[in-house]
């Protein structure tokens, strides 16, 4: 039925991501497809990386852990973004379209008061991309 | 991997950098949690220590207005005539300094490695320099401040008993002399507004994004102090350097929104009878605040970007329809004539030490630089992160030389048509109006007057908006150890106190004179941090491959 998915990862937070990673695998070994990890980070340094390149290094790695873990095909999908805390959300659907992912899976928190004036990125996901999304609570 | 030439990720490998190896992780001193359903991440204790100090200063302005305004009243004085030499002094190592760059192999270093490129096409990027460089100061002092040194200058000096001159004009004035004061008068007002600003701002952004997008530093103004300091950076020293930063900028970033509003103020009052007063004042910060909260939240390419390409549509609509319906040989002549008269008074006005005209140097020259100087790391982070890919050179040219061009045919042309309505057409209104009224009173010589004043007004507004808004996203980066992807709502945290402190300071018993005596005292010691910067690029560029 599917045959890219696509997850979108933090690298800085990893710990509030096992159940989403966990859920991709088990769907990517089901359905035998491919799973692409998109990575989202500025170009100035941050606390995972000092520069794009490495950060890419570090995506790729990611995605190499993850394939081995899990005995699945995985790939790594860096992004760059001007503007990361308040771009997210086009970049991802960007990454939808260039992965040519037809199913996205997402952490998303439990909604909560904040959600009326920031919506969850999950939500937003859903609500835009072509693709079948699911959001898995953490 | 997906194909790359077919998708819009990071860029491959991009050459080499001189990257500097530290143990420190950008975000390890940081705090991360959440109050009720907002999520922070915020450095420890940079954040604390402006935050509170801030909420305090605000609290105690309006709680004691009339003390507090004896006490930025006494700052104001003080430091002007006591440190006037110094902000005078060290602009002009820091221009000497970009042209250094400008000419040495240096120049040929690329921000982000030899094969990176640029994000931003040359508009969207001179937009956004100009929007957050001086946007409403443009506005502000377009007319009146030709205006204000060609009438001093033409008055001539004016001896106090205690022998100091009580004249407000600069260097010797031109007494009597009508060519030769609008030609000191332009000259001042260029030396304001040309390489001395430009200069400032260029040091600071490029020590930004030389540390972080080649050496891997944070991007915060600590950064720039690793080779001098070292590992010492993570530490006080660095807190030190961070919270003066955010001080400046907050101050600064205050008083041109004091401007802004006092400005848009007269012009409504102008236009629709609006009345004027700190109540309507108050009224439009807050609205206008709110209006930049919007543009906070829909970010650095959805907001800011955006807004200022807009505003530049419109600044270059006005000049544009000013040149043609004034005067335009006079004023495109003026341009090269002025200049020209700019670099003959450069040196004398330029000079630190033994000046006569202390008026003109303390509340004028000293004033701007320290305006320019506690606007730096605002304006100088804001360049920094949109200039990825630029050469060293290109670079220091584009951000010195053009927007001071730019500056010189923006008050050439809006000074020099107040000016020709005294000088040829005896139009004396503009020049006996108050100086957030000048701009008005000109434009009321000139057709479509209604439809010039409305679009002055919009300007300074949205001017106000992208100062307001990048502003925030700075200082939410400083305060955040350097993360630019700290959560959203410390911006709006940022951007609404922004808004506060220009309300309480312009409350306060001195109303703009409190907000301008803050930007000198919080300006004084930022101008110590930019003189180390300036070496610090010189050892962080001897490094990489040139």
């Amino acid at each position: 039925m599917f045959n890219t998915i696509m997850i979108p990862v933090d690298l800085a937070h990893q710990d509030r991501l096992s159940k989403a990673l966990q859920c991709a695998a088990d769907l990517a070994r089901h359905y035998k497809a491919k799973v692409i990890y998109v990575g989202v980070a500025a170009a100035t340094p941050s606390s995972i990386a000092h520069s794009p390149e490495e950060f890419k290094k570090k995506m790729a790695e990611f995605a190499a852990s993850q394939a081995e873990m899990h005995g699945i095909a995985a790939e790594a999908h860096a992004m760059i973004s001007h503007d990361p805390a308040t771009d997210l959300d086009p970049t991802l659907l960007k990454a939808v379209k260039e992965t040519r992912a037809d199913l996205v899976v997402m952490a998303s928190h439990i909604p909560n008061l904040t959600d009326y004036i920031w919506p969850s990125n999950g939500g937003t996901i859903a609500g835009h991309a072509d693709a079948s999304v699911m959001v898995v609570r953490d | 991997m997906t194909d790359d030439s077919e998708n819009q990720g990071i860029p491959e490998p991009e050459g080499e950098v001189a990257l500097i190896e530290t143990d420190y992780e950008i975000g390890q001193d940081n705090v991360d949690g959440s109050v009720g359903p907002f999520g922070f991440d915020i450095h420890n204790p940079v954040f604390m220590i402006s935050g509170l100090s801030i909420v305090l200063f605000v609290f105690y302005t309006l709680a004691l207005p009339e003390q507090s305004g004896v006490v930025f009243s006494w700052l104001f004085t003080t430091v002007t005539t006591s440190f006037d030499w110094f902000f005078i002094g060290a602009a002009n190592i820091f221009v000497l300094f970009c042209f250094l760059l400008i000419v040495t192999p240096y120049g040929r270093v690329r921000l982000g490695g030899a094969d990176a490129t640029p994000d931003y096409s040359y508009i969207g990027w001179f937009a956004m320099l100009f929007a957050a460089g001086m946007g409403i100061g443009l506005m502000f002092y377009g007319v009146s401040e030709p205006m204000s040194h060609f009438s001093s200058s033409f008055g001539g000096v004016a001896m106090g008993e205690d022998g100091v001159r009580t004249d407000w004009a600069p260097l010797g004035g031109a007494e009597g002399d009508q060519v030769e004061a609008v030609r000191l008068g332009m000259a001042a007002t260029i030396f304001h507004w040309g390489l001395h600003p430009w200069a400032i701002y260029a040091v600071v952004a490029l020590s930004l994004a030389l540390f972080s997008y080649n050496k891997g530093l944070p991007l915060t103004i600590r950064s720039a102090f690793y080779p001098i300091l070292g590992e010492r950076v993570w530490g006080w020293w660095g807190h030190v350097i961070d919270t003066l930063a955010v001080f400046a900028t907050l101050f600064g970033l205050a008083t041109s929104l004091g401007f802004g509003a006092t400005q848009a103020n007269a012009g409504l009052n102008e236009l629709f009878g609006v009345p004027t007063g700190s109540t309507t004042e108050v009224i439009l910060i807050s609205a206008i605040t709110a209006v930049a909260l919007i543009s906070v939240l829909r970010g650095l390419d959805g907001g800011v970007k955006v807004l200022s390409e807009i505003n530049m549509g419109l600044a270059i609509a006005l000049l544009i329809f000013v040149l043609l319906v004034g005067p335009t040989l006079l004023l495109l002549t003026g341009f090269v004539d002025y200049l020209v008269a700019y670099v003959q008074y450069l040196p004398q006005l330029a000079n630190p030490l033994g000046r006569e005209d202390v008026n003109f140097t303390q509340g004028w020259t000293a004033f701007y630089w320290a305006w320019w100087i506690s606007w730096s790391p605002f304006v100088g982070m804001f360049i920094a992160r949109v200039s990825r890919g630029r050469t060293v050179r290109e670079f220091v040219i584009c951000v010195l030389l053009i927007p001071s061009l730019v500056c010189v045919l923006w008050m050439s042309v809006f000074g020099g048509i107040a000016i020709d309505q005294v000088v040829s057409d005896g139009y004396t209104v503009a020049q006996e109006a108050a100086l957030e009224l000048k701009l008005f009173k000109m434009l009321d010589q000139l057709p479509l007057v209604q439809i010039t004043s409305l679009i002055g007004i919009v300007l300074v507004i949205v001017f106000f908006v992208t100062s307001s808004d990048s502003g925030s996203l700075v200082i939410d980066t400083i305060t955040a150890g350097g993360k630019v992807d700290a959560p959203v709502p410390q911006r709006v945290f940022w951007c609404v106190f922004e808004g506060a402190v220009a309300i309480v300071l312009l409350l306060s018993a001195g109303g703009l004179k409190s907000l301008q005596s803050m930007v000198i005292s919080t300006g004084l010691p930022f101008t110590v941090v930019l003189l180390m910067m300036c070496w610090a690029i010189w050892k962080g560029l001897s490094t990489e491959a040139h």
